[in-house]
């Protein structure tokens, strides 16, 4: 099994901000449309982070035109040009999946306080 | 062609050029020792046969000793003729898995994992019979019709029926290199490859 840790410690990692389940974030995303690149931004709640090496995950969710859409981003993926933290969100489990019945007012995540 | 004897690691990925995160498995693939060569002179067809994997001098036996010590090498587990070698081997060379260069296209054989007694739809894709309902109620994954009746009044060989499964020689073919660490004797290749982890197989180009 070292030698598969090996082969994931192999692969580059992005110079990501830390960010964690909670927190508001902009995903800069490239997308390639035949031989033209553009940067698709993608806002909306941190749910879940998963996995390790080439395998790490992470989920954000946002309501678009009251439809909950959830997209899941991997960590190092050489298509993640920049994600920006907008928010610290002070939740008290590590998976979001609650936030999937919620909508409105009660949907809301508090903001952590203090400096980070 | 050319060859070299491994053994399967685990699976992961790994983002190739373009970005896109593709299902690879890990081998460790050699070092490995040319132990004999077969000529069409001596033995009526030619071969190279390799070495591959540590093992107690204890647990080999004295001919197989002996064998090594004409290679001038240890005792190994595994040893695999291949036949057709593109370039002549001489007794005792070792073959490293800098043999592959990344985006090379290899055929990978290994013994798939045993998969016990099964049944038809498991063993032999049936599609069963497919509906719950019209008074259907305990012949759902069941073969159906065995063949004809007076004629041919028997059941033909080679009918596809319930039995042991997997434990077979697998070959898949052009699986790609994607990435190749030499110190460690690793390969990364794309896709999957038959067998449990720890299992040995046969890398070929």
């Amino acid at each position: 099994m070292d030698l598969v840790k090996f082969v994931n410690e192999q692969t580059p990692k992005n110079a990501l901000p830390t960010f964690n389940p909670g927190d508001t974030v902009t995903v800069h995303y490239k997308i390639k449309e035949g031989a033209k690149e553009r940067i698709q931004q993608y806002q909306g709640v941190v749910i879940q982070r998963n996995g390790v090496g080439a395998n790490e995950t992470f989920t954000v969710r946002k309501v678009s035109n009251s439809i909950g859409v959830e997209r899941i981003f991997p960590v190092n993926s050489p298509n993640i040009d920049k994600l920006e933290v907008n928010s610290r969100g002070a939740v008290r489990r590590a998976k979001l999946y609650y936030l999937r019945g919620l909508t409105g007012k009660k949907a809301r995540i508090k903001e952590k306080r203090g400096s980070y | 062609m050319s060859g070299i004897i491994g053994k399967k690691v685990g699976m992961t990925s790994v983002y190739n050029a373009e970005g896109k995160n593709i299902p690879c498995t890990v081998i460790q693939a050699g070092p490995c020792v040319v132990t004999q060569v077969k000529t069409v002179e001596i033995d009526g067809y030619a071969s190279v046969q390799l070495a591959y994997d540590e093992k107690k001098d204890k647990n080999t036996s004295k001919p197989m000793k002996g064998h090594f010590a004409k290679a001038n090498t240890t005792a190994k587990k595994k040893l695999v003729e291949f036949k057709k070698f593109n370039d002549a081997k001489t007794i005792g060379e070792v073959i490293t898995a800098e043999l592959f260069v990344e985006g090379d296209l290899i055929d990978v054989v290994g013994t798939s994992k045993g998969k016990g007694f099964q049944g038809v739809v498991k063993r032999h894709g049936f599609a069963g019979v497919g509906g719950q309902t019209h008074g259907q109620h305990n012949r759902l994954r069941a073969p159906g019709s065995l063949g004809a009746s007076s004629w041919p009044s028997k059941v033909f060989k080679g009918m596809r029926m319930a039995g042991r499964m997997g434990g077979d020689r697998v070959k898949v073919q052009n699986l790609q290199i994607l990435k190749v660490y030499p110190e460690q004797n690793l390969l990364v290749v794309s896709g999957s490859i038959p067998g449990a982890k720890g299992s040995y197989v046969i890398l070929e180009k």
